[in-house]
């Protein structure tokens, strides 16, 4: 068990034969991803690393039954991209190109709020469920099959927190990076609660930045319904107000969003925020008791 | 990015929306002319001239004047064209200013403040409205936040006019007011939808002595992630307005954000470089800069990092931090060793690189017999470069 994928998840590459789109299938087929076509408008008919490419999301899901997308179009396509898949009725979209509009997302938003499908991303690094399924541009070497699941605005952090707790020895039931933008397709609370449900993970580390009140819903979220040990890291302690700080979401606007403002509402709801970052693994293992 | 008032309120009237005539001058030459010709034509004895620089308080710093008086205009304009003007948004050098808009100026009765926002938390567009028009906004909504009104916009149908009577009620305007502001309302929002707009401000929106509505102020902030769709947008960018080096580095495709202590960051990623700089901070020192250099950590990427990190002046030492996630990370260790030869850096600099080959990496660096001292984790790091800017 893990969350929203597993070893047999059907997936298809929106941005297939782009650069981006080539470099990672490549990765995602070698980590054992069943990843089984592509969509590159215009190349229907045609075979890709092995693969067929289809000209819509519709026939690609029509002829391999696929319930996942990875989209790496670029950002001026990202929209129709997102719409092409939700229309075409996929289960899950994991969007990773960076710097869709937020105008463009408000529109995505209200047509994932339509229907069931689930959106990690955009920019974001995906999702992976260890030695079983990897969408996304994350390294799969430093993973480990194991009990945390972990929850990240960011990539490298998330890295950072995969990187500890395998070596701690741990492992991850599944990493999923929501994405560092204002807008984003899910937010913590969706990936808690599924995190809360799944037998396989036994503690949840949840990371998240300066900027809107992602944090804070989840601290409420937490304080009534995660009965598991979240372990949280909030990045910005040291960031000025008003200034983006690399991620679009990432900013203190207006003195609201500040990271201690973070903390002490995950810690008013039972998180055990870490300090250093490089105390994430050492604390999850005291939270499971090893 | 950022607009200027002037450009903000030329936007505005393309939308319908009401704003004094005015003139934008960039030399004493032109004001002159507009003086000439304000005189001429005007009914108005009073006007306003505003120094155009891309922060608020400008009021209070004494970037604004009204006056009837011709000669005062021309006095203003000599102070401040090409001088900077320093506000309390301002850092301690301010902001140049390179044009004045000179304006009609009005009787007002009452100030009113629209202001527009993507809301984070309802994921909406929200239009707000207050009678507490001239303060600052943020003030009204702390100690008073049932003073601001609010409708959201539906994305998928975009403004409707009843939002606009909505807010004009609450505002307590009456009789032609009401049409008056729900068309104003509804510009605001199409402008706001069209161009891309992060943030809109009207601030103050007046109610002249004789019941004019009119747009006093304008204030806007564009997506930068939306630019690519407006040409014309792009072309008003003032980079004379912008910190030299946050510019340098978004030419180059570096974020990059200024900050005050010595220890220059260079780190792959935004979380984990913002997570780089409070590690410093924990350890006692000050990060001198925000830097993501992004995925694809080549030499030459790491090299434009380095000249970009060392021309700010307080700089005494720098910390690399890359987790090399698919990229080797025995290539980033040459490619750094490359950069620090090529630039010729003489600072200390203290690396900690984690993920594929990172051992080699390490033995790499200290095989170079550079200046470069090798860490095995971010809490190392840390240490040591607090320890090499003392």
């Amino acid at each position: 068990m893990a969350i929203l994928i597993d070893k047999n998840t059907k997936v298809i590459c929106q941005g297939f034969t782009g650069s981006q789109g080539t470099f990672h299938s490549e990765q995602a087929l070698a980590y054992g991803t069943k990843l089984v076509g592509g969509v590159t408008p215009g190349k229907g008919g045609t075979t890709h690393l092995g693969l067929p490419v289809f000209n819509t999301v519709k026939e690609a899901i029509d002829a391999t039954g696929a319930t996942a997308t990875v989209i790496y179009v670029p950002a001026a396509f990202g929209k129709d991209a997102i719409l092409e898949a939700i229309d075409a009725g996929i289960q899950l979209i994991i969007c990773i190109t960076e710097g869709i509009p937020t105008l463009d997302m408000l529109i995505v938003k209200e047509k994932l709020s339509l229907t069931d499908t689930i959106m990690i991303g955009p920019n974001c690094p995906g999702i992976i469920v260890p030695e079983q399924c990897k969408i996304g541009i994350m390294p799969g070497n430093i993973h480990l099959a194991g009990k945390v699941g972990i929850v990240s605005r960011s990539g490298t952090l998330t890295y950072e927190a995969v990187k500890q707790t395998t070596d701690a020895g741990l492992g991850q039931s599944t990493c999923i990076g929501i994405g560092g933008d204002a807008i984003t397709g899910s937010d913590f609370i969706t990936m808690l609660q599924l995190f809360e449900h799944d037998p396989d993970t036994e503690a949840i580390v949840m990371i998240g930045e300066i900027g809107g009140n992602a944090e804070e819903q989840a601290a409420n979220y937490i304080k009534q319904f995660v009965t598991k040990p979240v372990i949280g890291y909030i990045a910005g302690v040291t960031a000025p107000t008003g200034k983006r700080m690399g991620h679009a979401g990432a900013i203190i606007a207006g003195g609201k969003g500040t990271a201690d403002e973070k903390r002490k509402v995950l810690e008013a709801a039972g998180v055990i925020v870490v300090s250093s970052l490089s105390n994430i693994g050492d604390m999850v293992r005291k939270q499971l008791g090893y | 990015m950022n607009l200027h008032e002037y450009q903000s309120k030329q936007l505005f009237k393309q939308y319908g929306l009401p704003v004094p005539a005015g003139y934008v001058c960039h030399s004493i030459d032109e004001v002159n002319e507009t003086i000439k010709r304000i005189a001429s034509c005007s009914s108005s004895s009073n006007w306003v001239a505003k120094c155009q620089v891309h922060a608020g308080g400008r009021g209070k710093a004494g970037g604004v004047i009204c006056t009837n008086n011709n000669q005062q205009i021309v006095d203003f304009a000599e102070k401040w064209l090409g001088q900077y003007l320093v506000t309390y948004q301002t850092n301690r050098s301010g902001q140049r200013v390179n044009q004045i808009l000179i304006e009609q100026a009005y009787e007002i009765k009452k100030e009113l403040y629209i202001g527009a926002v993507v809301d984070r938390a309802s994921q909406r567009v929200v239009i707000m409205a207050s009678t507490e028009g001239g303060m600052d906004i943020e003030t009204v909504a702390n100690k008073t936040p049932e003073r601001i009104y609010k409708v959201a916009l539906d994305p998928l149908t975009g403004p409707s006019a009843y939002q606009g009577r909505e807010l004009a009620f609450k505002l307590g305007l009456s009789g032609k007011q009401i049409n008056t502001f729900t068309q104003l309302f509804l510009g605001f929002a199409k402008l706001f939808l069209d161009k891309d707009i992060a943030l809109a401000e009207i601030n103050p929106l007046v109610i002249t002595t004789d019941n004019k509505l009119v747009c006093l102020d304008a204030k806007i902030v564009l997506d930068d992630n939306a630019l690519f769709r407006h040409p014309d947008l792009v072309a008003l960018r003032d980079p004379t307005q912008e910190d030299k080096l946050e510019s340098l580095a978004a030419d180059q495709g570096l974020s990059y954000v200024s900050l005050d202590g010595n220890i220059g960051c260079m780190v792959n990623g935004a979380g984990l470089a913002m997570a780089t700089m409070d590690m410093i901070k924990l350890y006692g020192a000050e990060p001198a800069n925000f830097l993501d250099v992004g995925g694809g950590t080549t030499k030459q990427r790491v090299t434009e990092a380095f000249k970009l990190i060392i021309s700010h002046n307080k700089v005494k030492a720098i910390l690399v931090n890359i987790f090399g996630g698919i990229v080797r990370c025995d290539l980033i260790a040459e490619g750094i060793i490359a950069a620090v030869k090529e630039i010729g850096l003489t600072i200390p600099v203290v690396v900690r690189l984690e993920g594929n080959n990172a051992e080699l990496a390490r033995q790499i660096l200290s095989d170079s017999q550079l200046q470069i001292i090798t860490a095995t984790s971010l809490d190392d790091a840390a240490q040591k470069i607090a320890k090499a800017a003392n």
